[in-house]
C-alpha cells in the first residue's frame, strides 16, 4: 500500500462523509441534528482540505465555522421552539416554488461548470512548494504583499459590517436597568450595611436604656 | 505490508499512548492535588485515608465511578446524551499531539500548531452544548448556553494573545515560537516580558475556556445545580471530568510554552558550566523544566479556586469584551511595533 493510495483512500472516506452529512442536513427533522449535520460537513470539508495541503484554509474553517459560527447557530436552533407538525404543512403548497428554484439553481450550475471545464486548465504546481514554504507561510505573503489592497478593503467591509450589526442590536430600552461596574466596585460597606451594637439583655428594671448605634 | 503496518500504525499507535496515558494519570494526580491544596487553603486536611497521604484516593473515585450506573433521562436523545462526553474528550486529548516537550520530543512537529490548537479547543465546547441539549434539563440546557456564550467571548482574547506571540516568535511552530525565546538573558528573554499583560489575559481566558472557578458559571452549583452534567453520572461523568482537567493540564503547558520559554532554561546563557547530562538540564534546558513551569501554572488553577467567588453572568461577559479583548488588541499593535523596531530580540534556539 503506497501512501498515494493510502491519500486516495482517505479522500474518498472524507468525501463519502461529507456528502452524506451534507444530505441529513437537509433530510434531517430535527433541527439541532440538522446543524450538527453541518458541523459535521464542515469537520469533514476541513479534512479534506487538509488532504489538498491547504492547512490554513482547512484550520481556518475549524476555527471560525466549526468552533465560532456554528456554536452560535447551535444556540439559536436550540432556543427555537420549533413546531415539527407544522412546518410540514405547507410542503404542498410550495413544492411547486421549491421545485422551480431547486430546478434554476441546478442549471446555473451546471452551466457554470460547464463554462469553467471549457476553460480548464491544469493546476499548476503547488506555489507554496515551489517557493520552499508551508502553505500558510506562502499565503501570508501572498496577502500581505501583492494582495494587500484588496485585502485591507475586505478588512474594511468586515468592520463596517461589525459596527452595523452592533449599532442593530444596541437599541434604547426603556425598561432595561444596567449596571454600572465603576460604580459598584467603589461602594463602602458602610453605604448599605449599619452595624447596630445592642446589649444581650435587656435590664430587668426601670425604662430601658436607650440602645447604644454605632457606625463601623 | 507488516513493515507498513509496524511504521504507520503501531508505532504512531505507541507514541500516542505515549502521551495518552501519562496525561490520564496526571490527571488523576492532579484531583488529589487539587483537593488537597484547597483543603490546606481551608485549613483542613484534605484527602488523607487512602494510600500513603490518600494519594491513592483519585484512583478509588475513578473505580467507584467506573462502577456506577449511567442513568439516560427520560425523553433524553440517547445518541446524543452517550456522544456528549467522548466529543468533549477528544478534542481535549487531540490537542496534545503539537504540544513540544523538548527540541526534540514532539509528537507532530506541525507548521501550523498554534492554529491546530486554536481549532481544537474550539471544539471542546461542542461536548458540553451537546450534553447540554441531549440531558432534555432546563439546568443542563442553561449551563450549556452559559458556557457556549462564554467560551466564545473567551475565544477572542485568546486567539489575540496567540497573535502578539507569533507576531513576536514570526512562526506558528510550537518549537519554533520556544526556540525563539532562547538567548542570552535568562529567564528575562522570554517572551513573558514584553508580553507581560497578554500573558495575564491568556491565563484568564484559558481559565474561562476550562469553565473553572472563577468562570464556572456553566455549572453555578448555586444556580443551576451542576449546568451541563447535572444527569450525567458514572463514567459519562468521569469522562467529563477527564477532559476538563486534561484541558486545565493543557492551557498550563501552553501557557509554559508561549510565555515562559517552554523547556528553556531560567538560568540559560548565565551559567556556563560543563556538568554531566543529570546536571547539566538545569542551565542548558530540559523537558523537566517545562513540566515545572507547567506544574506552578496549574497550581494557579487550584489557588483561583480555593480564592475567588464566582463571577456572575453579566460580569464574565463586561470582563472579556470590556477589558480584555481591547487590551489584547492594543498589544498586538505595541508587539507589532516592538518587533519593527527590533526592541525584542529573537533567538534561534540550539
Amino acid at each position: 500500500m503506497n501512501p498515494q493510495l493510502f491519500q486516495l483512500i482517505c479522500f474518498y472516506a472524507f468525501g463519502f462523509v461529507t456528502v452524506a452529512a451534507a444530505l441529513a442536513v437537509i433530510t434531517l427533522r430535527n433541527t439541532v441534528h440538522a446543524v450538527l449535520a453541518l458541523v459535521l460537513t464542515f469537520f469533514s470539508t476541513a479534512c479534506l482540505w487538509m488532504l489538498a495541503d491547504a492547512e490554513f484554509l482547512a484550520l481556518a474553517l475549524i476555527v471560525v465555522y466549526v468552533g465560532a459560527v456554528m456554536v452560535l447557530f447551535l444556540f439559536v436552533v436550540m432556543m427555537l421552539d420549533i413546531d415539527q407538525e407544522k412546518m410540514r404543512e405547507g410542503f404542498v403548497k410550495f413544492l411547486p416554488v421549491g421545485l422551480v428554484v431547486a430546478v434554476v439553481m441546478l442549471v446555473e450550475m451546471l452551466g457554470l461548470i460547464g463554462v469553467r471545464a471549457m476553460h480548464a486548465q491544469l493546476m499548476g504546481a503547488d506555489p507554496a512548494a515551489a517557493a520552499g514554504l508551508s502553505n500558510t507561510a506562502w499565503l501570508g505573503m501572498a496577502l500581505y504583499t501583492k494582495y494587500l489592497l484588496p485585502f485591507e478593503v475586505a478588512a474594511l467591509i468586515l468592520t463596517v459590517g461589525v459596527v452595523a450589526a452592533v449599532a442593530l442590536t444596541l437599541r434604547q430600552r426603556s425598561a432595561q436597568r444596567y449596571a454600572s461596574a465603576s460604580e459598584q466596585v467603589k461602594v463602602k460597606s458602610g453605604d448599605r450595611i449599619r452595624i447596630v451594637k445592642m446589649a444581650a439583655t435587656l435590664p430587668a428594671e426601670e425604662s430601658p436604656v436607650p440602645l447604644q448605634e454605632s457606625k463601623s | 505490508m507488516a513493515d507498513l503496518l509496524i511504521h504507520q500504525l503501531l508505532i504512531p499507535l505507541a507514541y500516542i499512548m505515549a502521551i495518552v496515558l501519562p496525561l490520564v494519570i496526571a490527571v488523576a494526580m492532579f484531583v488529589y492535588w487539587e483537593r488537597k491544596v484547597i483543603g490546606w487553603m481551608h485549613v483542613r486536611m484534605g484527602p488523607n485515608k487512602i494510600g500513603p497521604f490518600g494519594m491513592l484516593q483519585a484512583f478509588a473515585d475513578v473505580v467507584k465511578l467506573l462502577i456506577k450506573e449511567v442513568i439516560l433521562p427520560t425523553k433524553a436523545n440517547r445518541f446524543l446524551y452517550y456522544m456528549a462526553p467522548m466529543i468533549a474528550l477528544v478534542p481535549a486529548l487531540a490537542a496534545w499531539a503539537v504540544v513540544p516537550f523538548s527540541s526534540k520530543l514532539v509528537l507532530s512537529n506541525a507548521n501550523a500548531g498554534v492554529l491546530y490548537l486554536l481549532a481544537m479547543t474550539s471544539m471542546g465546547v461542542y461536548g458540553i452544548i451537546i450534553a447540554g441539549w441531549a440531558s432534555n434539563s432546563r439546568y443542563a440546557l442553561l449551563g450549556a448556553m452559559r458556557s457556549a456564550a462564554q467560551v466564545i467571548s473567551y475565544e477572542l482574547a485568546m486567539g489575540l494573545c496567540l497573535v502578539c506571540v507569533l507576531v513576536l516568535a514570526g512562526s506558528l511552530n510550537l518549537t519554533d515560537i520556544v526556540n525563539a525565546q532562547a538567548g542570552g538573558k535568562g529567564l528575562f528573554d522570554w517572551f513573558w516580558l514584553p508580553l507581560l499583560p497578554v500573558f495575564v489575559i491568556y491565563f484568564i481566558a484559558g481559565v474561562a475556556e476550562t469553565n473553572r472557578a472563577p468562570f464556572d458559571v456553566a455549572e453555578g452549583e448555586s444556580e443551576i445545580v451542576a449546568g451541563f452534567h447535572v444527569e450525567y453520572s458514572g463514567s459519562a461523568f468521569a469522562l467529563f471530568f477527564l477532559a476538563e482537567y486534561a484541558n486545565m493540564i493543557l492551557v498550563s503547558f501552553l501557557a509554559s510554552i508561549l510565555f515562559l520559554g517552554g523547556w528553556l532554561s531560567p538560568l540559560q546563557g548565565w551559567v556556563h558550566a560543563d556538568a554531566p547530562g543529570w546536571i547539566n538540564w538545569i542551565w542548558t534546558g530540559g523537558f523537566i523544566w517545562l513540566f515545572i513551569k507547567a506544574f506552578v501554572m496549574s497550581f494557579l488553577f487550584l489557588w483561583f479556586r480555593a480564592t475567588f467567588p464566582r463571577y456572575r453572568y453579566d460580569q464574565i461577559m463586561r470582563l472579556g469584551w470590556k477589558v480584555l479583548i481591547p487590551i489584547a488588541i492594543v498589544w498586538v499593535l505595541v508587539a507589532g511595533c516592538m518587533k519593527y523596531f527590533g526592541v525584542v530580540t529573537i533567538g534561534t534556539g540550539v
